[in-house]
């Protein structure tokens, strides 16, 4: 479904802002189908009736009902682009969350859950209003808006010059590998750089070790100088690269962040961070 | 129709659950999120003002100044509108009341306030809820200076709303006539945003 996109000048802080679909209510969401990413990631397919659309980036609120009532609602984001029907969200598992290890471990065809959004309006990227090279790096489950966004170009059939630096702990952690090497080998305007942290396998022609001040500054110098810029993945990880992206001489303000605390007590699932707080 | 999850069972602590809002659970860690690089100001050009809505300055401090007001402690249970919550908190830094005092404000010129922040942050606020106590400018969590990304050298404080209204990296109070959407509230989220409520998203 296509989402109407206008540009409108934000009321204090003088950016550019998004027109953003107004979140819906809880609505069952049945899903279509359950895909392997990797060993613990999966990507969910839901039927939504009544989805009013989203952005690339933006993410929607899960929840989980017990026969006796109990609730548990979390936030993912969205993997599908605007431009599909059904509503994709990939999701890794964390070994003590709540509500990761049932969407990834229990859930089934045709099981329905409860669904709301599109949720957020800041760390969305759309080809419509944005033509300005796209710089995107991603730590971990932190590729998942950024794919969004990368099939939502895609699909708009749009040429921005776009590089995206994706950091993995190993080889078999790498989500949409195939689809991103298929994507880098027939976009000339597209850049894949992924690099391993924990290993280098076998055969691993790619970089190995986390992303660094380099790896940052030759991609900007490729892209151009006005370069927007978005940052996903674990905290510690989106504190270091939008550092990075800082000392690369990039504008605090054409760095867009989306962090989540990839930490103990099932404190949170994957993908999803767009507060301030 | 049943909106029951098949199979799905759940952690419930039923101990927790009357501290906690509807829809939130609870974290032991502190969660960092923000929406773009973290702001690294020295304290030796850190001011905090008081404006008037044309942007005259009704008050300004410097750091050492700011921290001579008169400093409280307070302990708060947190709620973040992406879900996660945190119980008893403790936090050092000034009542609000105490700037506005300090400031020679008998009553607020304005029902509304924008807190304005390093990295061009804003949120907005009914001046009602900074008074009486409910809220600070705080630089001290749990005992040590706030660090960087969680909202340091000083950030608001309002822990009976959600925490994106507590502005990192905070530098203002700017007063309103009229209650003008932050950052988040242009972006989608409930002006007010309450938790117990459930005030998420606007029109919730």
């Amino acid at each position: 479904m296509a989402t109407t996109a206008t540009a409108t000048r934000g009321g204090n802080s003088g950016t550019t802002v998004t027109r953003v679909p107004r979140a819906s209510g809880w609505q069952p969401a049945r899903v279509v189908s359950i895909r392997e990413e990797t060993h613990r990631v999966k990507t969910i397919r839901f039927a939504v009736t009544n989805w009013p659309g989203h952005l690339a980036g933006q993410h929607a609120d899960v929840r989980l009902t017990a026969e006796d009532g109990y609730r548990a609602e979390r936030s993912y984001s969205i993997a599908s682009p605007p431009e599909i029907s059904d509503l994709e969200l990939t999701v890794d598992r964390l070994d003590d969350g709540e509500v990761s290890p049932f969407l990834t471990g229990q859930l089934r065809p045709d099981d329905t859950i409860q669904l709301r959004g599109p949720i957020g309006g800041h760390f969305v990227w759309t080809a419509l209003e944005r033509r300005r090279p796209l710089l995107l790096v991603g730590g971990g489950s932190g590729v998942v808006p950024l794919m969004c966004m990368l099939r939502h170009r895609k699909l708009s059939h749009s040429a921005v010059p776009t590089a995206l630096l994706y950091s993995s702990r190993t080889r078999e952690d790498v989500i949409y590998h195939s689809e991103l090497m298929a994507l880098a080998e027939s976009d000339p305007a597209f850049t894949l750089r992924i690099t391993l942290t924990r290993d280098s396998a076998p055969g691993w022609s790619g970089r190995v070790g986390r992303i660094d001040l380099p790896a940052v500054q030759a991609l900007l110098d490729d892209l151009g100088r006005a370069v927007d810029t978005f940052v996903c993945g674990p905290d510690a990880f989106v504190e270091a690269a939008a550092a990075l992206m800082v000392q690369a001489g990039q504008p605090a303000d054409a760095i867009r962040t989306e962090r989540f605390g990839a930490t103990g007590n099932g404190s949170k699932s994957t993908g999803v961070a767009h507060e301030d707080v | 129709m049943s909106s029951i999850t098949r199979g799905f069972q759940g952690r419930r602590s039923h101990s927790e659950s009357k501290r906690l809002p509807p829809g939130q659970h609870l974290v032991g860690d502190f969660p960092v999120l923000s929406a773009g690089a973290t702001p690294h100001t020295p304290l030796d050009s850190w001011t905090f003002a008081l404006e008037a809505e044309d942007g005259t300055k009704i008050g300004t401090w410097n750091w050492d100044e700011f921290r001579a007001l008169g400093p409280t402690e307070v302990t708060a249970d947190i709620h973040c509108v992406t879900r996660w919550s945190k119980f008893d908190t403790d936090w050092r830094g000034i009542a609000v009341d105490r700037i506005f005092a300090a400031a020679g404000l008998e009553d607020p010129p304005s029902p509304f306030v924008l807190a304005l922040c390093d990295g061009g942050y804003t949120t907005n606020l009914p001046v009602e809820d900074l008074l009486d106590g409910k809220a600070l400018v705080v630089w001290e969590f749990d005992g040590e200076p706030l660090a960087p990304e969680h909202g340091g050298p000083a950030r608001l404080l309002v822990p009976h709303l959600y925490f994106w209204k507590s502005a990192k990296w905070i530098r203002g109070l700017r007063f309103m006539e009229d209650n003008e959407p932050g950052f988040w509230e242009v972006n989608g989220y409930h002006s007010y945003g309450d938790p117990w409520r459930e005030q998420r998203y606007d029109g919730d």
